[in-house]
């Protein structure tokens, strides 16, 4: 099986469908390692990514006031136990332009692996950028993802991102977003994470609040099982005025995991605010209860509790 | 003479030695609805735990049966599974669960919408919702009954089933009772509501723990609105008659 079958096999996992490669009108890169395995671009799009031995390096530039109709692709994974993969890239979205990016990251089979992720991404005033990133690992566990990213919103812009690494193991998760909001410009991040076996994550998301009217939400969920332990950061910190920002974060516990949340709010303008709400725990007594009395065991009720939160 | 839907023989539960149910006894016939009235903090919902098993409600004394099986060893989910449940007053929030997973709880098979019309919410607009902050309390409420209406109990309690539901579908929530009982099963009713208690079969009035009163619904509404209380003479549940 090539690397590209080997990817596309579980692309189902992280709810794509291989049938996007044949598309025309939808852009899309798929990279095993540091080789690029498959590429289109639609009209609008620049894609500009170098193979190197180390690290795929490049671009990708919504230009200004484009509307890119179909998600863009990007495949990403190791079809290999072992291996590294090192992703540098420079996003932009330029004035008014408005672009969804899929992420797919693919392990399946990799059990003492490495995958860095360092992004630079630049929202430029009036445009919209839409990230969803998905992660399917397998059973193994013994992975390093790093996913670290550096997200400038300019004035009216809006960027959503939604992180989720919901299948097998992942090993250590270590996520670091650095978030910049200008004037008026909006950001929402949302993680959604399931821990299993001995993975131990780290989630820190930090979101400036830079101009006035800005706006911020961070939205966390993470079930922990087994030994796996988490500890989430969520900072907002609001400079000018009319800025509002809101940190939420919920943890459930299971077996021998454990887990710690902490939020930070920081506000520098009288006019400026920003709330948190934060709960780790098991499942919450009165939710299994309720189910419970319709008839599902505890088992169903916790299952359907988790995987509720988890959506 | 038939067995008794449910029968509760000097049920006791206390906490910290403090008897908040206190050697109770009722009956409710299959086919009855039957109101539960009392003062705020007279045992009523407490009464709905232990019955419903909830963690933390374990009796120290006392015999319930459902339909001839003895209640209090079995786990919550088995209570439900023979035929009892329980609609709370301040229904729990999912994240991320809809309407429609709620009201097929354990029957991917069932259609969620009569019991959804049932209630008076348009399925087109809510069966995809989820059962979130983003619904009213009201909402909420009408959920939590549908979800009772779609499991069809021998027994559902409903604890202040109207509370928070506007005035105008009070009597919406009173065909959901009548609905209940038409599909063949019986309510344990806990309401303060004087037009919600007069629909029932059978009415007792608690206080302190403990059944001061069965009688007719407008008997036990009078007994309850009219007189200090029997058996306390209002040092303990705090109601006198004004």
């Amino acid at each position: 099986m090539s690397d590209l079958e080997a990817l596309m096999r579980v692309l189902p996992m992280v709810g794509a469908e291989p049938a996007i490669l044949d598309d025309m009108g939808t852009a899309h890169v798929v990279a095993q390692g540091h080789h690029i395995l498959s590429r289109r671009t639609v009209s609008g799009l620049r894609v500009e990514l170098e193979e190197t031995p180390d690290a795929l390096i490049g671009q990708i530039v919504v230009e200004a006031g484009v509307t890119i109709a179909q998600p863009i692709h990007m495949c990403f994974g190791l079809t290999h136990p072992t291996g590294v993969q090192q992703i540098t890239i420079d996003v932009q979205v330029k004035a008014g332009a408005q672009a969804r990016v899929l992420s797919h990251c693919l392990f399946p089979v990799a059990q003492a692996a490495r995958h860095r992720m360092q992004a630079v991404m630049t929202i430029s005033p009036g445009a919209s950028l839409t990230y969803t990133e998905g992660h399917y690992h397998g059973l193994h566990g013994g992975m390093q993802v790093l996913p670290h990213a550096t997200i400038k919103i300019g004035k009216g812009a809006r960027y959503f991102s939604d992180f989720s690494l919901l299948s097998g193991s992942v090993g250590n998760l270590d996520i670091d977003y650095l978030v910049e909001v200008e004037e008026g410009g909006l950001a929402e991040l949302s993680a959604k994470i399931f821990g299993h076996k001995s993975d131990h994550i780290t989630l820190k998301e930090s979101v400036i609040l830079r101009g006035e009217r800005s706006r911020s939400l961070i939205k966390t969920r993470v079930v922990l099982e087994g030994n796996a332990c988490a500890e989430i950061t969520g900072i907002t910190e609001a400079h000018a005025k009319g800025a509002r920002g809101h940190v939420d974060c919920m943890e459930i516990v299971q077996g021998r995991a454990h887990a710690s949340a902490i939020p930070i709010v920081k506000v520098f303008h009288p006019e400026a605010k920003v709330t948190h709400e934060a709960a780790i725990g098991s499942v919450d007594k009165k939710e299994l209860e309720t189910l419970m009395a319709r008839g599902l065991n505890p088992e169903q009720a916790v299952e359907l509790i988790v995987s509720g939160m988890l959506r | 003479m038939p067995i008794p839907l449910l029968d509760i023989q000097g049920l006791t539960f206390e906490v910290d030695r403090h008897s908040i149910l206190d050697r109770l006894d009722l009956v409710v016939q299959a086919g009855e609805i039957h109101a539960l009235l009392g003062a705020n903090g007279s045992g009523k919902t407490t009464l709905a735990y232990v019955l419903m098993g909830c963690e933390g409600y374990r009796p120290s004394a006392g015999r319930v049966r459902l339909d001839g099986t003895d209640l209090l060893p079995l786990k919550i989910h088995e209570r439900a599974q023979l035929g009892l449940t329980l609609a709370w007053q301040e229904p729990a929030r999912f994240e991320g669960v809809t309407v429609r997973e709620y009201l097929s709880l354990g029957k991917p098979e069932c259609d969620p919408e009569p019991a959804l019309k049932g209630v008076g919410l348009d399925p087109g607009r809510y069966l995809t919702r989820r059962l979130d902050k983003a619904l009213s309390g009201g909402e909420r409420h009408r959920i939590e009954l549908a979800s009772v209406l779609s499991m069809k109990p021998k027994l559902a309690i409903l604890d202040e089933p109207a509370a928070g539901i506007d005035m105008l579908s009070i009597n919406h929530i009173i065909d959901i009772i009548r609905a209940l009982k038409e599909d063949g099963g019986s309510v344990l009713l806990i309401t303060h509501q004087e037009e919600v208690a007069l629909i029932a079969d059978r009415a007792s009035q608690l206080c302190a723990g403990r059944m001061i009163f069965s009688g007719s619904p407008r008997e036990a509404v009078d007994h309850f609105r009219g007189r200090t209380c029997v058996r306390c003479d209002g040092e303990v549940c705090g109601y006198v008659r004004p």
